[in-house]
This record gives C-alpha cells, structure tokens and sequence, in this order.
C-alpha cells in the first residue's frame, strides 16, 4: 500500500501534464473559433462599417436595441419562433413517448429493433435533402397535393400559405426527431423492473393499466429530463430545417431569429443589427439553458458535466 | 408476459407501428422512384413508390456532372478529414476531462469554457470576419477545423469515461503505465459503442453540413455536396417573381435529375448507419442520458 501511494504520488504530477496535453488542441480550437469571434459582439454596440473595422467604428451604445426593438419585424421574428419552438418540443416529447410505450407492448424483439433502426434513420438525413424532398412533394403539383386532388378535393397551398407552412414545419421536424426520442424513451421503459409488471397483473391491472400506472410512472423522470433540457431551445426554432424550406411567401409566418440574422447579416449587410440581434438571443438562450440544467441537477439529480 | 394470443389491439398496435416506420422510409423512397422514372411522368406528380416508365438516364445523365462529382468528392475528404483531425482532439480531451478536479486542477476551469460555447456564440457576422482574418475563405480547411470539436460529442464520450471502474485505471498504472497508454490499451478498447456513437455522428454532421460551405466557400467547385445541392434548388429568385412564377419554376427545374442527386448525396450516410447502428442505443443511452 505504501508502495503504491508514493508511485502514485509521482505519477499524478505527470499525469496531470499529460492531461494538460490532451486538453490543449481542444482548448486552442474553442479560443480561436469560438472565443476570440466572441470578442466581435462589440459591434452590436457600434456602427461597424467594415473599412473602419470594429475598433475604428463609431460607438453607438444602445441605439441598435432601441432600433431593432420598435422594427415591428422583429417582435414578429421572435413570436414566430417561440411558437414554432415550443410547438416542436411539445410534440417533440409526446410522440416518442406514445410510439415507445406502443413498440414496448410489441412482444417481437426483431419487430422491435427493425422499426427502431428505420424510425431514427431521418435523423441522418440533412435537411438540403429533406427540405428539396417536402418543397417537392408538398408543391402545388407534387406528390400529396396530387393525392388529394384525386380524392376530389382541392389543392393544399402547402409553401403559400402561411399558417399551414407552419404547421407542415412543425410536423416535418417531429418526423425527422422522434427515432432518438424513441430510442431514449424506450431505453427508460426497458430498465424499469419486471416485478412490477408482474405485480400489477396479479392485482388485476389490465394492459392499459399498467401503461398508465407502471409505464408511464416509470419513465416519468426520463421525461421531466429530457423536457427540462429542451428549455433552453426556446428561441431555438431550427435554422436549417426553415432555411431549406422557407420562401417569402411564408416569412410572415415561419421567419426566425436565425433566418432573420442570416438575412439582414449577409445578404443586406446590416452587420451591426444582424450581431445585435443574435447577442439578444444568446444572452436569453444562456439564461434558459442555465435554468434548465439547474432545475434539471435539481430535480432528477442529473449532471451533465 | 406469457404468451398470449393476438387481440385486437395488438393488431392496432402494430398497425401503428408499421404505419409510423413506413411514413419514415415514404420521402426516400418517392424520390429513389422518381430519379428513376421519366421526367415527363414524374412531372405530374403521380410518381408514388414505383417508377414510372423506368429509366436510368437521370444516373446516365448524372455521370457527365462534373460539378457534381468534384463536390462530392470535396465532401468525402472533407469528412475523412474531419474523422482524423476531430476524433483524437476530441476523445484526448474527453478522458482528461473525465478526471476529478484533484487529478486534474484545471479541469473545471476548461470544462466551463466549452460549455459556454454551447450556449453562447459570437454570432453569423463576427465569425465570419473571424474566419476571414485566419485567412480561411475558400480554403479546404474551413471545412474541417472549426467544427472539428464538437462540445456535445466530446461530453458523451466524457460521460462514458467517466462510467468505467477506477479500479481498472489504478491497476494500469500501478503495472507502470502513464497516462497516454492508459487511454490508448485501457480506455478506448472497451468504449467501442460510444466510440462507433461519436463516430457516426461525426461523418453524419459533417456530411450534412451545408451551411460552412454557403458562407465561408464562393467558388461553386470548392462546395461541398450539401451546398451543392441546395444551390441546385435556390437558383430561384424569390424576391423577382410572384408565387405563381415560383411554383411554375419549381415544376420546371428537372425534378428527376436532382432526385438522383438527392439520392447518390444520401448513399455515404446509408452505408455507415447500418454497420455502426448496432452499438448505437447503449452507446447513446449510457453517454447522454445516463450520465
């Protein structure tokens, strides 16, 4: 014993350098791309002209707030996407939650793996394709509009119409998420012990009993989790899904704060706005995610780092 | 649960099921049958699941892209790329970090700065006079570097680092071996699903990536498949035309050609999912959720 604390007493020491080491490529990656752009947000406070550059620019103090907060745009770009968000957290926690209670009553494991492995595999495709794929098929003369034509009704304005843009938005996003909801969910119903399955049939529970009184109980903490840790996705709303969707006719209804700093950032080169805006999402986003994870290490005891 | 026959709900049940799996599979499945359909067929709008009026010449067609291949080969460097450069940053600082703060003094102090970068950014416009100043547009290496360590992964393999038995990391060591062997013969032998977990999510977020290449890369050769591909269908002009202009272009722009660009771009993803699937759920599980 004494040995071995003397021998890891010397070894600690190298050790630490040796961690030092393997931290350092990483640390020198977030300085350089994450850190020093950091250092840019001074221009939401000025009048960056590019020539000048950020130190040589005029000061300007608030007055982008002031500007961006009486622009009737954007109080609509943030309405839009807290509902947009919220609605795909939502449904983002309800669908997989019923779809993995359903594929648990399945008795069939490969039944089971084959749905999961399939139901995850939108996830891996990006939304350039994705995005192509629903302008396709959801157009004036694609795929669905002409199913429903030919039950007699008429055509669907998918990509003109605002609020049903919107909704094919959040709906497009649940599609291409729930695997991984599903595979997390259903990885909490399987560590819930048997015995109290067993216990609730002897008592005479039926099967939907026992999903209301065992199942869901059961997973109850996994969804508090994972709920808790989407809070800080509420301003959020899902830049390139919407990118790759969008067009003008539906910016009334599904531009977002990230679609908007793309827009006024790089296409009208309004920098200064464009950087204030995205600082205002941050500082809100930063305060959410804190809360969360702190309501989270709270409630169901759990650390992330 | 015994064995019972089949009621009636099971039968809904897997109804459900096989409903919700087959609407996964529906969009990818509608766009391989019309890249090989006819145009004029896929046209109308009555391509569904099988083609209509078989034909290869949309792959035919395909093969004499020039700037379709040059991209798609941009993308496969690019994620054989970011494979070597971002998986030994990230798993070197994922079992650093996996250390308590008394092996490791640093180690809070390090592990607060990448999660703020999870939170909070400098945004679009001062990254991008970042990147600029690097010197970095239209280079390779934009596309590989600045997103080669992905925080996210990096606390996934933390967690599961964190999971192994001390006592295997102390006999290590009391045998004489330093820290690098204990990561490299110990560690990584037995972390093989968070491994094959991080790994996919790698090639698959830097195959995905289109938005690197629309800022920081203007020459259309240098894109990468996924900026290539948007291009393709955002030559439109919003701002020119009125909605019935627009959906007339969108009908016009040859839908079963870029279908079979759509489905070559998702060949790669579909070849690595399967073979690294399997480690997937306990890989995740015990990463993320766990913890």
């Amino acid at each position: 014993m004494k040995i071995w604390k003397g021998g890891a007493r010397v070894r600690n020491k190298k050790s630490e350098w040796a961690y030092r080491l393997m931290t350092l490529p990483g640390l020198l990656l977030l300085v350089l791309f994450c850190y020093v752009p950091m250092g840019g947000i001074i221009m939401a406070f000025e009048n960056y002209v590019p020539s000048r550059g950020i130190l040589g620019s005029e000061w300007v103090g608030l007055e982008n707030f002031r500007y961006l907060f009486s622009m009737p745009d954007v109080s609509q770009v943030i309405g839009n996407t807290v509902i947009i968000a919220v609605s795909k957290m939502v449904l983002g926690i309800a669908v997989p939650v019923a779809f993995a209670i359903l594929l648990n009553e399945v008795c069939s494991v490969g039944f089971r793996r084959v749905v999961q492995t399939i139901v995850y595999l939108p996830n891996f495709i990006s939304w350039v394709i994705l995005g192509t794929i629903f302008q396709q098929m959801f157009s004036a003369n694609g795929l669905v509009n002409t199913f429903v034509q030919s039950l007699g009704f008429e055509a669907i304005p998918f990509l003109s119409s605002g609020p049903i843009f919107r909704a094919l938005v959040i709906l497009t996003d649940c599609w291409k998420g729930f695997g991984f909801g599903t595979i997390v969910y259903l990885a909490a119903i399987l560590s819930i012990s048997p015995d109290l399955y067993e216990a609730a049939t002897i008592d005479g529970a039926n099967r939907f009993q026992r999903i209301l009184h065992v199942t869901l109980p059961g997973m109850l903490s996994t969804i508090v989790l994972m709920g808790t840790l989407s809070l800080g996705n509420v301003l959020n709303a899902g830049f390139d899904q919407i990118f790759n969707m969008y067009n003008i006719m539906v910016y009334d209804y599904a531009d977002i704060i990230d679609t908007y700093v793309y827009r006024i950032g790089l296409i009208s080169m309004q920098y200064s706005l464009s950087t204030a805006v995205n600082l205002f999402k941050s500082v809100v986003s930063c305060g959410l995610t804190a809360t969360a994870y702190i309501m989270a290490s709270k409630f169901a005891n759990y650390r992330i780092f | 649960m015994g064995k019972r026959r089949y009621s009636v709900v099971d039968i809904i049940i897997y109804a459900v099921l096989t409903l919700g799996t087959v609407l996964c599979l529906l969009p990818v499945l509608n766009m391989v049958a019309i890249s090989l359909s006819e145009t004029s067929a896929a046209a109308t709008g009555t391509v569904y699941l099988w083609p209509k009026k078989f034909t290869l010449a949309s792959y035919q067609k395909l093969l004499s892209e020039a700037n379709f291949f040059s991209s798609f080969m941009v993308s496969v460097k690019r994620v054989l790329a970011t494979l070597l450069v971002a998986m030994p940053i990230t798993i070197t600082m994922a079992y650093a970090l996996s250390k308590e703060k008394k092996y490791y003094r640093e180690r809070n102090v390090v592990m607060w700065l990448a999660v703020i970068t999870m939170m909070f950014n400098g945004g679009l416009i001062p990254t991008y006079i970042t990147i600029k100043n690097y010197g970095m547009i239209n280079n390779f290496w934009v596309l590989v570097i600045p997103g080669a360590l992905n925080v996210w992964n990096m606390i996934i393999m933390m967690n599961y680092f964190r999971s192994i038995p001390h006592e295997l990391e102390e006999a290590a060591m009391i045998d004489g071996a330093g820290a690098w062997r204990v990561l490299v013969r110990v560690f990584l032998p037995i972390s093989l699903p968070t491994l094959a977990t991080i790994t996919l999510f790698t090639v698959v977020n830097s195959w995905n990536d289109f938005f690197t290449g629309l800022v920081y890369i203007t020459k259309t050769a240098q894109y990468p498949l996924q900026t290539y591909i948007r291009s393709l269908t955002v030559k439109i002009d919003f701002t020119s035309m009125n909605p019935a202009q627009l959906i007339e272009r969108m009908k016009v722009s040859s839908i079963t050609f870029n279908a079979a660009k759509i489905v070559v771009s998702m060949i790669p993803v579909m070849i690595v999912y399967p073979f690294l699937q399997r480690y997937f759920v306990s890989g995740l599980v015990m990463g993320s959720v766990k913890g």
